[in-house]
């Protein structure tokens, strides 16, 4: 007991600056970490909000609430604020709170720079919201922004959303060096490489993948800038350039992008289903070479988002191949989660609940990516609501739901109270049935032919829309409970113990709960 | 302090990676160049055809079409013409200003099948150049060329399209970009 008085002196003590400036100034990683999933919560509301009113309009055929322009606008938003504003802060908030307290470090390697890394945020995310208020509206070319959409066709609020996704590759990047230094530099005496826990191993991995292509994303941006405000023609076949090439670029940029959205996942699963099975990891450096190959694959798939282009056969054929080489390393990963539990002594607590749903769900998920991954087949599914099925598979019940089942598992530990644990229950049931009413019947209606990114659809797809729209304010309304039980857990609840979970392993447990402000100022000896 | 060493080689990754991101721009010409793949034919003066495969003959077809609404019909006199690879053919089109203004007119060549497409060798063609239009002016256009007598041998027929851009406001750079800038 006296170890938590200290740190509770400690506590007080170190905050210097009181109300709004402590969280301003901060430089504490778990301030930090709080920031980004705060921040990163709120944008999971406000994209989802968007998400609404394009099932709202979808609900029926026709067109009933939102002109056209506005829809677009929402596709694109929706999509911008999902995967820079919701899944990648997340990730890098759940990276700053526990990258330090799994390794046996005192705090991030770079504190102030990480300071920095989460509050230009807030600025990326109210330009690119503020711009849907100005004349001519927000960008409504797709998240993918594909030139000449975002060049010749859209309008002078271009330059804000390229200013936003400056800032948010700006963030990213200074938020991935910091998680490389300090991996690398501040492990505990006796944390050899191989020893790291996976959610670290897999971090690493995606810092890497971050700052090698968000830089390259930072220049798909600059072209289409000086393309549209400077006279310049990258992607202007007028001028000697290519639009084609913008693809090329982009999902160089893309491929990786998305590896990004899933790595830390595939950590947090593999840290979260050992607990409850009672049982250590199977495979673990087959995880570790899993997890690094995926990587290497995701730079040498990219033009598979682009099969329709008119390339020549043997490109097509090269692309192919290579991406259905990344359902190896990838079906290793949900082996070993599988052989893990396989014989262990399972219980359900809500994060067990959440990565078994998650395990499933993304498998679902990566195998209509490897029906896309077959060049003829492609095109066929090329851009209707096939593609929307395959990502929000992965994407919402691949990485949502792992930040779910992350956020349910440390939770206690940051908070120092048990959630409701009823009310979490609920949560999971009403989001695991709605999520599949949303997405299942995507898969259909886009086999059938319905186009992505429209406001209106033929009258053949209505019935099934109607049911997508239904699970989709389900779904919607459902994330309003995980809002209340995380309130209602950081306000009160019944006290944990240090290890709040029996099975669970990892320097995280051995300090007391809640995590004290300062933790691990003196490394602590790994064996 | 140890974490400066690290610091400094990750962000020079980080400015590399920027660099290559424009360094991918020539590459990509350069790598559709070399392989031909993208249907993208060279906009070179060609050398003159030195023999001719007189035992196959190949159907070329032409097709024209105006992008972003660029106020000019250009039309090519024949719909295809049937050549021996090596053999010279010359082709007419006719183009027509349709607006009441000066206009400058670029095309830009594509061939298809992409793999064809440094096959297909231009000795004079409109495409080189940007073409100056006076209001409502017509004006005729003959392309030169020939398909290489390397031309693969499943190769039997293939496509010269032009997309014609109206380059007016690109090439009146400094009056126009001042004008688009103040307004």
């Amino acid at each position: 007991m006296s170890t938590v008085a200290e740190s509770h002196n400690s506590h007080h003590e170190h905050h210097g600056a009181k109300g709004i400036k402590r969280w301003l100034y901060t430089t504490n990683h778990k301030d930090i970490g709080t920031l980004y999933l705060i921040f990163s919560l709120t944008m999971f509301l406000i994209g989802g909000a968007m998400a609404m009113v394009i099932r709202a309009e979808l609900f029926q055929p026709g067109l009933q609430l939102v002109d056209p322009h506005f829809f677009n606008q929402m596709t694109t938003v929706h999509g911008l604020i999902m995967v820079f504003g919701a899944v990648m802060p997340a990730f890098t908030g759940l990276a700053n709170w526990m990258v330090p307290m799994m390794i046996g470090a005192p705090d991030m390697a770079l504190p102030r720079m990480n300071n920095w890394s989460f509050w230009i945020l807030p600025f990326a995310f109210a330009i690119l919201l503020l711009s849907l208020f100005m004349e001519g509206g927000g960008p409504a070319f797709g998240w993918t922004f594909y030139a000449p959409l975002s060049t010749t066709y859209s309008n002078d609020n271009t330059a804000l959303f390229v200013f936003a996704v400056h800032i948010m590759g700006i963030s990213s990047i200074m938020g991935a060096i910091n998680v490389i230094v300090t991996i690398v530099n501040l492990r505990a005496p006796g944390m050899t490489w191989m020893k790291l826990p996976l959610f670290v191993w897999t971090w690493l991995i995606t810092a890497f993948l971050l700052i090698a292509v968000m830089p390259v994303l930072a220049g798909a941006v600059t072209m289409v800038l000086t393309d549209k405000y400077f006279g310049t023609s990258f992607f202007d076949a007028a001028g000697g350039g290519d639009p084609v090439m913008f693809q090329h670029i982009f999902w160089f940029f893309g491929h990786p992008e998305v590896y990004i959205m899933i790595l830390p996942a595939f950590g947090i699963i593999s840290t979260i289903i050992p607990t409850f099975s009672r049982k250590k990891l199977f495979g673990y450096a087959s995880m570790v070479y899993a997890t690094s190959s995926i990587a290497l694959l995701s730079f040498i798939v990219w033009a598979h988002h682009m099969f329709t282009t008119g390339m020549p056969l043997a490109g097509e054929l090269f692309f192919m191949y290579a991406t259905m080489l990344i359902s190896v390393p990838t079906g290793v990963k949900v082996f070993n989660w599988v052989a893990t539990m396989w014989r262990g002594s399972i219980s359900f607590e809500v994060p067990m609940l959440f990565a078994i749903a998650f395990i499933v769900l993304f498998t679902l998920g990566g195998f209509s990516g490897l029906m896309l991954a077959i060049t003829p087949a492609d095109f066929q599914y090329h851009d209707t609501y096939f593609v929307v099925a395959h990502f929000h598979y992965v994407l919402v019940t691949g990485a949502i739901f792992s930040i779910m089942a992350a956020a349910y598992y440390w939770l206690p530990k940051w908070t120092g109270h048990m959630y409701n644990i009823t009310l979490a229950k609920w949560h999971f049931w009403l989001s695991l049935v709605s999520v599949n009413v949303l997405f299942f019947p995507m898969h259909f209606v886009g086999l059938a032919g319905m186009p992505r990114r429209i406001p209106d659809y033929a009258l053949q797809f209505a019935d099934f829309n109607a049911i997508i729209s239904i699970g989709g304010f389900a779904f919607g309304l459902s994330q309003l409970l995980f809002v209340l039980v995380v309130y209602k857990c950081a306000k009160g609840g019944e006290s944990v113990p240090d290890k709040v979970w029996d099975g669970a392993e990892g320097l995280e447990w051995e300090v007391p709960s809640p995590a004290p402000y300062h933790t691990f100022s003196t490394p602590p000896e790994v064996k | 302090m140890a974490h400066s060493g690290l610091l400094k080689k990750l962000t020079l990754v980080v400015i590399g990676m920027f660099a290559f991101a424009f360094a991918l721009v020539p590459l990509y010409d350069v790598f559709c160049d070399v392989t031909g793949l993208n249907g993208k034919p060279s906009l070179e003066v060609a050398n003159a055809s030195q023999n001719v495969v007189s035992n196959r003959s190949v159907d070329v077809s032409f097709t024209t079409h105006s992008q972003q609404s660029a106020p000019f019909e250009v039309k090519s006199h024949q719909y295809s013409v049937n050549v021996k690879p090596g053999e010279m053919a010359e082709v007419k089109f006719s183009a027509k200003n349709m607006s009441s203004q000066a206009r400058v007119m670029q095309a830009v060549p594509s061939v298809s099948p992409g793999k064809a497409a440094k096959y297909l060798h231009k000795m004079a063609c409109f495409c080189f150049d940007q073409q100056a239009f006076e209001a409502n002016q017509e004006v005729e256009f003959t392309l030169v060329f020939y398909v290489d007598t390397e031309l693969p041998e499943e190769i039997k027929e293939l496509t010269l399209s032009y997309t014609v851009f109206d380059i007016s406001e690109s090439t009146a750079h400094t009056t126009v970009e001042a004008k688009h800038q103040a307004g």
